[in-house]
Order: structure tokens, then sequence, then C-alpha cells
């Protein structure tokens, strides 16, 4: 290599030293050193998580300021977990899908679907709970199989596949629901298995909930699949680009497949606890799920074209959500003003993405 | 050189897509130590050939022999399996991925023990190790960050990540399909090098290029490929690169084909 080596932290040095004793040399300078805008856009690109949990950092300390001692309560920031749960859990299939340069529209529908199907199964059915709640999982399992196959075999784009499928999921909730609720006391008498995730703990004066140690520890098994297996690399291969992962002797389709099936059990676990949070079942929960798991992933530093981000950005984007909803929500903020500010919190999120994908600065 | 039986062979190999005919009794002898270049004019059926040897693309009649042996690839992935390794002109790495992880990708090594067998977890020390050491050995140790993604390294970088992939699991013949065609002068150069330290290395080599004075450069023997057949094979020191041109268009016939 002939050419200035622009990551050589010695190099650097050595010019500035260069730089500094010599005014005649300023031009050599400029080619050879980076700007600080050069280091900090190095150090984002290789640091995907970086960047969001720089925005979640400054908005804790923003609240801390705006809203005080009570925002900053054990309890009040454990809320904030317990309230991003739901979203975190379905974020987690949905990095996934996205890794992989898909989208999935119907995360919410199954998540719907599956949480009628276990309660069903354990009240009205009868069956014990642990069988209800397998059952509820294959549910979600099939789905994802379902829009696996549309996008692998139909050759749908994802965007579609899932569009159509999210209808069709709904749709099958409300008829195999009848439209109707399970109460909460119903499922506490007969199955209190499906609740487990609303069971909660004290801990240094917060409270947590086994759902959100759940969803977490799900992050941290979904970190190592996709970091320490070969499947996750080729998960991070086959969205960075399919063609070149193709013909690299990973066979995309196989990929692709098992990350929706994994994404439709994610899911249908995110159906449990959800059954956990609310204590019932409602065929009408979670409209807007799908949408939000978008939105967590995005804010979590990952790209929608694929092949680039990371799991526990999903975390930290889902509790960016979260953070700011319960701080403006403390400070009197009318909702209205929640859903500005997540609405820039995006656009800001995919800008900063695409300025960071840019591999030269 | 020619003394020695070939490494690989084919005969007579017939490719048709439909009414147009891709390969048409097409010819092929590559022998231990070469490098044989391929040319012939954008149509003459050098890709169809390539692709027939590495797999992707399953010929309609003649044979291949391996070490004197007929074989048939149904993809590329036997083909790979017997030790031919593909270099394809888009590369076929994956940007975003460190240099290690694209060197492994798709044969991954594992951890011993239960970490491997039921975690499934990856040695990326092992990996990161021997893919330190192949480059090494290709002279390729400007690159001084293995875990570097793919995207930050120069076109002649990310070529040499790729012949390295080849070379490192080609354990018979390494094909390279243009690999100068999209650097520059001293990119262009390094590779070059690469190829002829890959030959010295004992490994045979498939150079398809289009670019005449690389070929003449490195090539021991030069195929000529013309309507859907060996036209000619030459050698750089008994013909010119104008001979070779008038044989890819037509302009000149050669009688006899062992060069």
């Amino acid at each position: 290599m002939t050419q200035p080596n622009r990551s050589d932290p010695h190099s650097i040095a050595a010019h500035e030293h260069v730089a500094e004793s010599s005014a005649g040399q300023v031009a050599q300078f400029e080619v050879e050193t980076l700007s600080l805008g050069q280091r900090i856009h190095r150090f984002f690109h290789a640091n995907p998580t970086a960047a969001p949990a720089l925005v979640l950092i400054v908005s804790v300390l923003a609240f801390m300021l705006l809203v005080g001692e009570r925002f900053l309560a054990p309890f009040n920031l454990s809320l904030v977990l317990q309230q991003v749960t739901i979203i975190g859990t379905l974020g987690i299939a949905q990095t996934l899908i996205i890794l992989t340069m898909g989208i999935d529209l119907s995360v919410g529908a199954i998540m719907v679907l599956s949480s009628v199907v276990m309660g069903r199964m354990a009240v009205d059915f009868g069956l014990p709970p642990s069988l209800a709640l397998a059952i509820g999982l294959l549910t979600g399992a099939a789905c994802g199989l379902l829009n696996g196959t549309l996008v692998t075999r139909l050759k749908l784009p994802p965007f579609i596949a899932t569009l159509g499928t999210w209808n069709i999921f709904f749709a099958l909730n409300l008829w195999y629901s009848k439209s109707e609720a399970i109460r909460s006391q119903d499922i506490e008498a007969t199955a209190p298995l499906l609740q487990w995730g609303g069971t909660a703990f004290e801990l240094f004066g917060a409270r947590f909930t086994y759902g959100s140690i759940l969803m977490i520890v799900m992050f941290c098994a979904v970190w190592y699949a996709l970091n320490w297996t070969a499947w996750g690399r080729h998960v991070y291969a086959t969205g960075d680009d399919k063609d070149a992962a193709e013909l690299a002797g990973i066979r995309t389709r196989r990929v692709l497949l098992s990350v929706y099936i994994v994404a439709g059990i994610i899911c249908a676990i995110a159906a449990w606890l959800l059954i956990g949070r609310t204590g019932s079942v409602s065929p009408q929960a979670g409209y807007t799920a799908n949408l939000d798991s978008i939105t967590a992933v995005v804010i979590g530093g990952t790209s929608l074209f694929g092949g680039r981000g990371s799991i526990f950005g999903t975390l930290i984007g889902a509790l960016i959500v979260g953070v700011f909803r319960n701080g403006l929500a403390l400070a009197g903020v009318d909702v209205l003003w929640q859903e500005f500010t997540v609405g820039m919190l995006i656009i800001v999120a995919v800008t900063t993405d695409q300025w960071i994908r840019r591999t030269s600065a | 050189m020619n003394t020695s039986s070939p490494i690989l062979q084919a005969t007579g190999l017939v490719k048709r897509y439909g009414r147009v005919t891709a390969l048409d009794r097409a010819d092929f002898d590559l022998y231990p130590g070469e490098v044989l270049a391929v040319i012939g004019d954008n149509g003459a059926g050098k890709s169809s050939l390539i692709k027939a040897l590495s797999g992707a693309v399953i010929p309609d009649a003649g044979e291949i022999r391996m070490h004197g042996k007929p074989i048939r690839f149904s993809n590329p992935m036997e083909a790979r399996a017997a030790g031919i390794e593909t270099v394809y002109q888009t590369l076929a790495v994956s940007p975003a991925l460190g240099i290690a992880d694209n060197l492994f990708l798709g044969r991954e090594l594992r951890k011993p023990g239960i970490l491997g067998s039921i975690f499934r977890m990856l040695d990326k020390a092992a990996m990161q190790r021997q893919a330190r050491q192949e480059l090494s050995e290709l002279g390729l140790l400007t690159i001084q960050n293995i875990n570097q993604a793919v995207e930050t390294l120069s076109g002649g970088q990310r070529q040499g990540v790729a012949v390295a992939r080849s070379a490192a699991f080609g354990s018979q013949v390494v094909i390279l399909d243009e690999p100068t065609a999209a650097l520059g002068v001293k990119e262009s150069r390094r590779v070059l090098n690469l190829i002829r330290q890959l030959r010295d290395n004992g490994l045979p080599i498939v150079l398809i290029s289009h670019n005449m004075p690389h070929v003449f450069e490195v090539a021991d023997r030069i195929h000529v490929h013309r309507l859907g057949r060996r036209a000619a094979v030459i050698r750089p020191d008994t013909h010119s690169m104008s001979d070779a041109v008038a044989i890819m268009t037509g302009a000149m016939e050669v009688e006899s084909s062992v060069a």
C-alpha cells in the first residue's frame, strides 16, 4: 500500500507533528489526516449502536432536567421497561427481518392471533395451559412459515406479502375470537400460566415483570445467534447482498425462510407477554404494534436496506420511544406531541443512518 | 509442461439456450501449475464454458474430467467441494461483513466441544488467525484489521480478499473472471502479482480477461474461444497480441490447437 493510511493513528499523529513544524506542508496535511467529522463518521460506522445509545443517554438527561426526580425514580424507569416489553419483543422479530432487507407488516397481527389462540385453547377448550401456550407458539411459527413461503417461493416483495398476511391474520383473529375478548378473571381461573409475564417483583425500589426480563433474555439470545453462529452471519450476508451470499455458497432461501419462522415464534412469545401485561385477551389489541416495532428498529440504527444494524440497537430504540412518551407524559405534554416527537425521531434516525452508511465521509 | 496430464479437461461440451448455441463442441485443457488465459469476443461462449467448469451450468453434451476421471457438477457447491473455486467478476463478497467473516462465509468454523456442537458457537479466533495467515501468504499484509468491513477496502484489496478466499479453499483449480476489469493500473498490477504467486504456490489458474496486455503478461497458455468452441491455444512467446485478436475475430486460422 502506497496510499496514505487513514486509519493509522500513528501516521495521523506524525502528520500533525509535521504540520506543526512546517507551514509548507499544509496541503499534504489536508490529504493525509482525518477531519473531526470523518473521525466521528468512522466511529459511528464501526459501532452501529453508538448513535442510538447516545440519543438514549441525552434524552434521559434532558427529561431529568425537564421533569426532575419523578422521572429518574427507579419505579418510573422500570415502568418504562415494562411499557416497552411488547414493542421491544416484536422489535426483535422485526430486526431479524429488516436485517434480511425485508419488512414485516404482520408482526402485530401474528401476535394478536396467537394470543387469541392461546386464550381460547385454555379458557374455552380447557386444554392444559402449557399445551395452549405451545399451540399459540405453533400458530406464530405457522404464520411465519406462510410469510416466508410467500417471500421465498412466490418471490413476493416482503412489504406486499406481509401487507396481505397482516389483513388475513387480522381477519382470522376476528373470526376465531368472534370479536370477543377473554376476561382477565377467566384466564386467571383456568390458565394463570398465560399471565406469567405480568408477575412482578421489586428490586431496589424498582418494579420488574417476568415479561420484561424475558424480553431482555431474548435480546441476549438473538444477539448471540446473530454474532456467534454461522446462521447469524448468513442473515447479515443475505440482507447485505443476496446474490453475493448465494455465490459464496449460502442457501439464502433457507436463511430467509428460517428468519420468517423465528420471527413468527418471537411474535407468539410477544403474544404470551401481552396476555401477561394486560391480563386479558383482546382481538382489538396491538393494532399499531406493526409500525411501532418498525419505529423501534429504525431508531435503533438498523438500516432498512438490510445487512446493517444490531439487535441491541432495537432495544435502545424501543427504550428511546418509551423514555420520550413517559417523559413527555410526566411533563404534562399533550399526547399528540408524543406522536409528533416520535415522528421527528424516525426522520432524524433515518437521516443519520443514511449518513453513517456512506463508506467515506 | 504438456508432458503431464491435464488436471481439468473438457471435451465436446455443448450448451444450447433455445436456438442459441453457446457452446458448440468446445474443448478445454488445464495443466498443473499453469496460468491458462481464456479470451474471446463477447458472446463467444467464454462464460458458458467457465460456468460449465464451475458447476453453474450443466452442459447438454460433452464430458468434463478431473485428473482423468469423468465428473458431473449439478451446482457450484459440488464443483467447490471438488476443489474448484471461482472468483466471480462481482466478487461475491458481503460488503458490511469483515474480512475474516467473508473469507469463511458459508464454511464457518465452529468451536470444538459442546460450545460448537450444541451452541453452534463460531471459532472466531481460529478463523481470524487463518484469514490473517492466508492474506499474509499472498502478500496482502497491508490489510491490518482482519475484522474491517470489506466495503472500507479499496477495489484491489476487495479483489485480494476474494482471491484469498478462493486460494484458501481451492485445492485444485482457481477460476478468476475478469479480475482486473474494475481496477486501476496500480491495483491491477497487484492482482497480477497475486495470480503469479498463486501459480508459484502450485495452484493452476484459469484467467478470463478482456485485457490483452494483462493476459500476455501472466498467462502461460492462451485459450482463444470463438463461436462457441476453442479456436486455438497459443503461447504468449510464439504469438503476438494482434495474432490473438485475429484468431478471436476469425481473421486468422490456426491449424493445430496444441501449442
